[in-house]
């Protein structure tokens, strides 16, 4: 008894002890081990952005962004990519707000949380989040470009495919907007009188408007600096011309990069830095608007 | 008196404008489950476009060409257009048609030779895996200590005013398309990062070292920001148990915050690989485009994302076997994602310690 109290009373004296020295120094070393990778993170945004503006800044014109891509390096612009950009990121973003809403609203507002129905869909979505984006080119490939619909590599086959691809993430993001408005508000409806549809179409989208559109904002942000599946859809070829239609050819900025990236000739690489420059812009944009409408919108419940 | 009841009971039956919103309902809710029901649209069209193919490449021969071993006519022009055989066969008779064998099992996964697109081509997956392993590793090195690193800074060390900072440094940084980032290891991380830090070999322009470095990068925010999320999960009363009872910051982080969020740490790693696995456009600029069958992270290497993004701009006949690989790679790649993913939802699943 005495004994194992002596030895208890020894350990404490080491543990002492090593306060001062070791166990100090370990703490110090520890916190340096986090800065580092703090720093990691920093240094890679920075050396990212500066590389990309030292290179590309002096190729960035008003000519730049309103002429074609060109066989040229000094011809070149990207007007058609934005454009295009434009077309695919909107027409996915639009159709895949749809289908996100109409999935969030039934899973959230009409079945029970513990149903087997609702776990089968939320797995099925996870399973989908989880698909390289590369996957859903082979996807967009055998259905859409070739096969039962055969459209070709068309705006409305990369907005099919960016559509499917952004899917699960805005479902994701449209059922976290729904699920913040509280209870009370819906309960209160129902003693109102109203029916369900009546309760989300005038209670709930109302006051989960904000999450709703902040989340599709990041859906389509994503959709636009997409380059995987379109890589693997057709054809990385110069486009001229601005789309038409559904049914028209088109190039995106990721694409043009992604090209001017592979050609050997030390002027592309310049163009690719001034295209990745007015991608960073337009995206940057679009995440501001995001946390412009997030922090208006913040409501307490 | 009976009069007034009866009135009454007239009156309990749904009047016409109940009625008809019970028939919005019941449309809006056929409505919302035909809406609902697309994802697992999607799944079964994923599955159905992987699958079909491979099952041809491993079973169905495919014409290569039609005429003699000497006039070699190569079906480019009319593969490209789905015409297969019947308007062909007519100026070429049976036995001078070229056949390439179907692929075996064997030769799939037995063989280290991966030339798809050459001659009779040569399809053994290994290079491609060996290729999506080391990049994977690669990215790990360099993504899971620094992810668990910063999400052990937000979760206890960072100020008010740190955090204020960092988090939109990792949102940024999560924001940034791939395309970029394959610019980046291409021009930035190849030359002055890879070529410098890799001591076995000489690092040429292409090299699954900048690729994989790269992948690290941009699959850090996410691991952060997962990581931190799992640590956030630690009930607080674990935390101030273990400085109540005189622990420093350091020892509340790995004797107390890692033990107990191991669960959903251990999540953030896998789902954190599945992505860096699945990356194309990062180690198609950067990797370069040829599938060795190497270890040496200095040479230029594929992985199965990168190939696939490779053959699709390659301009090979759509029924030929080079063609093919697509979809049985892209088949495998599915399987080891969907593998890594039901994984990380096991060890939450599994490992989770629940705290009152």
């Amino acid at each position: 008894m005495t004994t194992t109290q002596l030895g208890q009373s020894q350990e404490a004296v080491t543990l002492a002890d090593s306060t001062s020295t070791s166990r100090r120094s370990r703490d110090v070393g520890f916190l340096i081990l986090l800065w580092t990778s703090l720093l990691l993170a920093i240094a890679t945004l920075a050396a990212l952005l500066i590389n990309t503006l030292v290179t590309g800044a002096t190729t960035l014109s008003w000519e730049f962004v309103t002429w074609f891509p060109s066989p040229f390096p000094e011809d070149s612009g990207i007007q058609s990519a934005l454009f295009g950009s434009l077309w695919v990121t909107l027409t996915s973003g639009v159709v895949s707000l749809v289908v996100a809403l109409g999935t969030a609203i039934y899973l959230e507002e009409f079945t029970n949380p513990n149903s087997r129905l609702q776990r089968f869909i939320t797995t099925n979505i996870q399973t989908l989040a989880g698909v390289p984006s590369i996957v859903y080119g082979i996807l967009g490939l055998a259905f859409v470009v070739r096969g039962p619909l055969g459209w070709g590599f068309t705006v409305g086959a990369a907005a099919a495919t960016l559509t499917m691809m952004v899917l699960p993430l805005m479902i994701v993001a449209t059922r976290e907007a729904l699920k913040a408005v509280p209870p009370s508000l819906r309960e209160g409806s129902y003693a109102l009188g109203a029916t369900r549809w009546q309760t989300v179409y005038r209670q709930v989208l109302p006051a989960a408007r904000a999450g709703i559109a902040t989340g599709s904002i990041l859906g389509v942000s994503r959709a636009m600096g997409e380059s995987a599946p379109l890589i693997l859809l057709g054809a990385l070829a110069y486009v001229s011309y601005n789309p038409s239609g559904f049914d028209s050819d088109f190039t995106v900025l990721p694409l043009l990069i992604f090209k001017w990236s592979t050609e050997v000739q030390e002027e592309y690489r310049t163009l690719a830095a001034a295209a990745i420059i007015v991608l960073l812009l337009l995206l940057f944009a679009l995440n501001l608007l995001a946390i412009i409408i997030r922090d208006r919108s913040r409501v307490k419940w | 008196m009976s009069q007034t009841v009866a009135a009454r009971e007239v009156s309990l039956r749904p009047s016409g404008h109940i009625r008809r919103q019970r028939r919005i309902e019941r449309g809006v809710v056929a409505l919302l489950i035909m809406i609902a029901s697309s994802g697992v649209i999607i799944t079964s069209g994923i599955v159905i476009s992987l699958v079909q193919p491979t099952w041809e490449f491993f079973t169905e021969r495919a014409i290569s060409g039609y005429g003699t071993e000497d006039e070699f006519v190569g079906l480019d022009e009319s593969a490209e257009t789905g015409v297969r055989d019947s308007s062909a066969l007519e100026f070429a008779d049976e036995s001078q048609i070229q056949f390439e064998e179907p692929v075996s099992l064997g030769e799939f996964f037995g063989s280290t030779e991966w030339y798809p697109q050459y001659g009779d081509g040569d399809f053994g997956v290994w290079p491609l895996l060996v290729g999506t392993f080391l990049i994977m590793l690669t990215a790990s090195i360099v993504a899971v200590p620094a992810g668990i690193g910063i999400a052990f800074f937000l979760n206890q060390y960072a100020k008010e005013r740190t955090r204020r900072i960092m988090k939109p440094v990792l949102e940024l940084l999560a924001g940034v398309p791939t395309v970029v980032f394959g610019y980046f290891a291409l021009f930035f991380v190849g030359p002055n990062i890879a070529a410098k830090i890799w001591p076995f070999s000489d690092v040429g322009i292409y090299s699954g070292l900048a690729a994989g470095i790269t992948v690290g990068l941009m699959i850090l925010p996410m691991m952060a920001t997962l990581a931190d999320d799992a640590m956030a999960a630690v009930p607080n009363s674990l935390v101030e148990g273990a400085f109540a009872l005189g622990a420093t910051k350091r020892e509340v982080c790995t004797g107390v915050i890692l033990p107990a969020g191991l669960s959903g740490i251990m999540a953030a790693i896998i789902i954190a690989l599945s992505r860096a696995i699945g990356e194309t456009t990062i180690v198609l600029l950067a990797a370069g485009s040829q599938a060795v069958w190497t270890f040496d992270l200095g040479r230029e290497m594929q992985t199965m994302a990168s190939y696939i993004g490779f053959a699709g701009i390659g301009d090979q006949p759509v029924d030929s076997k080079g063609y093919q690989t697509i979809f049985a790679v892209g088949l495998l790649l599915f399987i080891v994602t969907f593998a890594l993913n039901v994984l990380s939802r096991r060890v939450v699943a599994r490992f989770r310690e629940v705290y009152e």
